[in-house]
Parts: structure tokens; C-alpha cells; sequence
């Protein structure tokens, strides 16, 4: 397609500024020399993602997004961030590491994958043009996808254990 | 006149613009009203008369009041961070605006052939819009109590995360039942789909059940409710709940370097968001507008709905304003005991219960 043609949607507008958007607030989280601001800037992306999963029709998933990553995840973090002696932004501190390179790595072959199984597994399919229903995500969430749904509760259970390990205080100490 | 309107609401980009601006509107007025009806409630619990000098029983005494703010100088202290120290007021009255959008305040009207939804926007899953927005209102008190660059602000901005996240989690747990008994009520064959719209869970609630008890989810969910009610007190910081602005203790929490028309900001945030939160409560267990109309005339019978919203509305904030008036201010630890160690088991507990109860009367025993 001509991108003439392309660019006379409204959606892919909409499309294009949201993913502008993401990228941009994505490089400004690790770019930023500020804590807080590197958190709000995912807030950003975040909010992008919900953007998207809106322009699909899939607006259970959008709230959920921004319910859970947005409303409290984020908080979380904006949390954390005070309450510990974390620089809490003014003076601006060396935040870079010296694994970057690994991490990057990291992050590519995340992206690689990510972006090989979605183009392998839809291709060039079209989405149904109607809002999904939260019910029908439901019924295909403990029926066919049961069991991975189940394995990424357990990644939060080990979380949670870490959690834990980490924070409290041995009493023979 | 009709033939104006039905060609406003016939069209979708007209008609979204005239609800936002008429729920901007009511948002504004209620909370006039709301600000003098607490300072007269509280007033007249503690034996004293209140604000009765401006206008008639001293209405008008908001107005005054917001008019000085708009009109007072705005200090801004040097140690803050400009463009965060800016946007937390604003950061706090958009989501308390977004909530009001999808809650239906009044049957819908029929003009001409178009029918008018008395609703900013009826989303699908309406229930978790709401949940989504409330989680976002904590933003503005962290974000104004860090960039305030002040150590009272910011112990009212951690305190604030701490007890909005706790108290999201069981009135978020509160609604499940909700949502649940919607879809069972639906199975029964009596109405319709499954559903998180809050237009469709005020449809639910119609009828009466023995001939004079309203079909309102209260009475089948009176624990989601006392829990949503507990919840939503300290979600709006307001008081036995409100240490986030605690001002024997740490000055004025997180908006105690605002002055002017910013500060006014947070507290016309604050009264919406409980003007907010009693309006999910009313549509959600209530039976929203649902209300007689006493067979009166058409030209008075529409607004009865929008009459019954409001009186419902009105008489949980009044038990807001009751418990202000009552009830001395809570301990951190305290606060927290009641919300994670009592607030969200019971949740759970109540959950658990009615699941094994609706699918036991679905299904039957799983030994039959």
C-alpha cells in the first residue's frame, strides 16, 4: 500500500502519533537522569499501550492496563522511590550500570521474539472489527490458554516468595 | 425546541459535547451545594449554627469562598519542581471528572425519535473504567507532595500511596460479587448478557421481589456494600480516614505548599471524588435512578429519575458527613490493620461464600 494511502486513515493517524508517542516516553525511561520522571514517562508508554489495545477493540484489556500497571505497578515504584533512600530526583545521580550491555542484550532478543511469534502466528489476518467482550476473553482464558495462565500465576507466587526472603529480618541476627 | 435537540442529539460529536459540558456542570454546582450541606451538617452536630450570612441559609457561602481563592495570590515556594508542582492539581480533578462520565444519573429521555442517554458515555465495562480512574486520582497526591520539595507534603504523599492501594484492592474485591451476581441473575433466563455496564446493572436492579422490597443489589450484597462503604471513605480521604492531611501532624499533608486557586484544586477534587464514590455505590447497589414516579405527569415524570438519583446520592454523603462530624481520626497502624488484616479477608471471605452459593444454586451440589 501506498503510504498516501495509508497516512488518509484517520486510525493510522491515531496509530502513528500513539506509537510516537511510546517510543519516545520508552526512550526518555531510560534516557532521563531522574527517577520520578523515568517513572512517569513509563506511565506514558503505558498509557500508549492502553491507547492501542483500545484502537483493537479490546477495551477490557486497555482498562486492565491501566488499572494494573498504570494505577498501581507505577505506584508502587513512586513509592518505593520515597520511602527508601533512593535520590528522590533534584540532584541528578549516575544512574547508568555497568551490565548495560548484557541488559541491552537482553532486551533485543526479547523484542526479536516477541515481534518473530506475533508475525509468524497472524500474519497478514485481519481482527474482527467489534469491541471484544469480557466475558468471551474469560471463557478463552480458562479454557484454551488455562494452563499458561496458571504458570504466570506461579511466576507471581515466586515473586511474592522473593519478596519476602528479601525483607525480613533474621531473628539470629 | 425538540426539533433542535433531536438534530443536537442525533448527531454523536454534538451530543458528546453536550454531556461533558452539562456533567462538568452538575459536577461544579454539586459541589457548591456539597461544600455548604457538609459545613452545615457538621455545624448543626456540633451545636453551632454554620455559614448561613451569604445568600439564603448562607448557599452562596462556596461561591464567596471560591471566588477569595481564585482571587488570592499564588505562592510558589523555590524548592519546587515546576512542571510536576503544576500538574498535580490538574492531575487530580481529571480523573474525578472521567468517573462522573459513565455513571447514569437519570432514565434515559426520549425526543422525537432520538433517545438520550443521561450518561457522559456507557461503556461496556463501565464497573472497571471506574476501578481504572480511581487508581489513577492517587497520582496527583504523590506527584504534589514530591514536587512540592517539602518533608510534610511528602509524608502525606507516602502516606496517601499506601492507604489508596490498600483500600483499592478491597473495593475492587467488593465489586466482584457484583459483577458475578449480574451474570447469574442473567442466566436465570430473566434478562439479557453478562455485563460491567452500569447502565445494564441499574436495568438489573428493577422489579421487587414480596411486592414491596425494591429489587436493589443491596439486599443480596449488603456485605460488598458495608466493605465498598469502608472503602470508599478512606479512598477519598476523608475522615476517620484522612492522615494523608492529618494537619495535627504533618501541617496539611501533600497540598501544604498550594495556596490560591490551586489548592482549591485538590479540595474541589476531593468533593467530587466523594460525591463520585456515592454515586457507584447508588448505581451499583441502590438501584441507581430507579424510583417511583407517582404516576405524575410526563412533563414533571422524567426528572423524578434524575430526583431519586440525587436523594439516594445524597444520603450516603450525608453518613460521609456523619462520620467526619463523629468519629476521631485513625492511626497509621490502625489504618492499616483495618485495611489489609480485617477489610480485604472479609472481602475475600464474602467472595468465596457467595461463589460457592450462586454455583451451588446454578449447578447444584457437586456430590448430586
Amino acid at each position: 500500500m501506498e503510504f498516501t494511502d495509508w497516512i488518509a486513515d484517520a486510525r493510522n493517524i491515531v496509530f502513528l502519533v500513539i506509537g510516537v508517542a511510546i517510543i519516545g516516553s520508552a526512550i526518555r525511561v531510560v534516557t532521563s537522569p531522574n527517577v520520578v520522571h523515568a517513572a512517569l514517562m513509563l506511565v506514558v508508554a503505558l498509557g500508549g499501550s492502553a491507547g492501542l489495545f483500545l484502537m483493537l477493540g479490546a477495551e477490557f484489556v486497555a482498562w486492565t492496563v491501566v488499572l494494573v500497571y498504570i494505577g498501581a505497578v507505577i505506584v508502587l515504584f513512586l513509592f518505593g522511590i520515597m520511602i527508601t533512600r533512593a535520590p528522590t530526583g533534584r540532584d541528578s545521580v549516575q544512574l547508568d550500570h555497568a551490565r548495560r550491555w548484557p541488559a541491552a542484550l537482553v532486551a533485543l532478543a526479547m523484542f526479536v521474539t516477541i515481534a518473530w511469534a506475533t508475525t509468524v502466528s497472524f500474519g497478514d489476518a485481519l481482527i474482527a472489527d467489534r469491541v471484544v467482550r469480557a466475558e468471551d476473553l474469560g471463557a478463552v482464558l480458562f479454557s484454551r490458554y488455562v494452563i499458561p495462565f496458571e504458570v504466570v500465576s506461579f511466576v507471581l507466587l515466586a515473586a511474592l516468595i522473593g519478596g519476602i526472603v528479601l525483607a525480613r529480618q533474621d531473628p539470629e541476627r | 425546541m425538540t426539533a433542535v435537540l433531536e438534530a443536537i442529539f442525533g448527531n454523536a460529536f454534538w451530543s458528546a459535547v453536550v454531556k461533558t459540558v452539562v456533567v462538568f456542570a452538575i459536577l461544579m454546582v454539586n459541589t457548591l451545594f456539597l461544600v455548604w450541606f457538609e459545613r452545615r451538617v457538621v455545624a448543626f452536630m456540633q451545636n453551632r449554627i454554620g455559614p448561613n450570612r451569604a445568600g439564603p441559609m448562607g448557599l452562596l457561602q462556596t461561591l464567596a469562598d471560591g471566588i477569595k481563592l481564585f482571587f488570592k495570590e499564588q505562592i510558589t515556594p523555590r524548592k519546587v519542581e515546576l512542571g510536576m508542582y503544576l500538574a498535580a492539581p490538574v492531575a487530580a480533578m481529571i480523573p474525578a471528572f472521567l468517573i462522573f462520565m459513565v455513571i447514569p444519573f437519570g432514565e434515559p429521555i426520549t425526543i422525537g425519535n432520538t433517545v438520550v442517554t443521561l450518561q457522559g458515555a456507557d461503556l461496556n465495562v463501565g464497573l472497571l473504567f471506574i476501578l481504572a480512574m480511581s487508581s489513577l486520582a492517587v497520582y496527583s497526591i504523590v506527584l504534589a507532595g514530591w514536587a512540592s520539595g517539602s518533608k510534610y507534603p511528602l509524608l502525606g504523599g507516602v502516606r496517601a500511596t499506601a492507604q489508596m492501594i490498600s483500600y483499592e484492592a478491597a473495593m475492587g474485591l467488593a465489586l466482584v460479587p457484583v459483577v458475578l451476581f449480574a451474570s447469574i441473575q442473567i442466566a436465570d433466563g430473566s434478562v439479557g448478557v453478562g455485563t460491567m455496564s452500569l447502565s445494564r446493572l441499574v436495568e438489573l436492579q428493577q422489579g421487587s421481589f414480596r411486592g414491596f422490597i425494591p429489587g436493589w443489589f443491596v439486599f443480596w450484597l449488603l456485605p460488598s456494600f458495608i466493605i465498598f462503604m469502608i472503602a470508599a471513605v478512606a479512598e477519598t480521604n476523608r475522615a476517620p480516614f484522612d492522615l494523608v492531611e492529618a494537619e495535627s501532624e504533618i501541617v496539611g499533608g501533600y497540598h501544604t505548599e498550594y495556596s490560591g486557586i490551586r489548592f482549591a484544586f485538590f479540595f474541589l477534587a476531593e468533593y467530587i471524588n466523594m460525591f463520585n464514590v456515592s454515586a457507584i455505590a447508588v448505581t451499583v447497589f441502590l438501584g441507581g435512578w430507579l424510583g417511583p414516579d407517582f404516576g405524575l405527569p410526563s412533563g414533571i415524570a422524567w426528572a423524578m429519575p434524575i430526583m431519586w438519583f440525587l436523594l439516594k446520592t445524597y444520603a450516603l454523603l450525608f453518613i460521609f458527613v456523619w462520620l467526619r462530624a463523629t468519629l476521631p481520626r485513625m492511626r497509621y497502624d490502625q489504618l492499616m490493620t483495618l485495611g489489609w488484616k480485617r477489610l480485604i479477608p472479609a472481602g475475600l471471605a464474602w467472595l468465596i461464600l457467595f461463589t460457592l452459593v450462586q454455583a451451588f444454586r446454578s449447578f447444584g451440589a457437586p456430590w448430586s
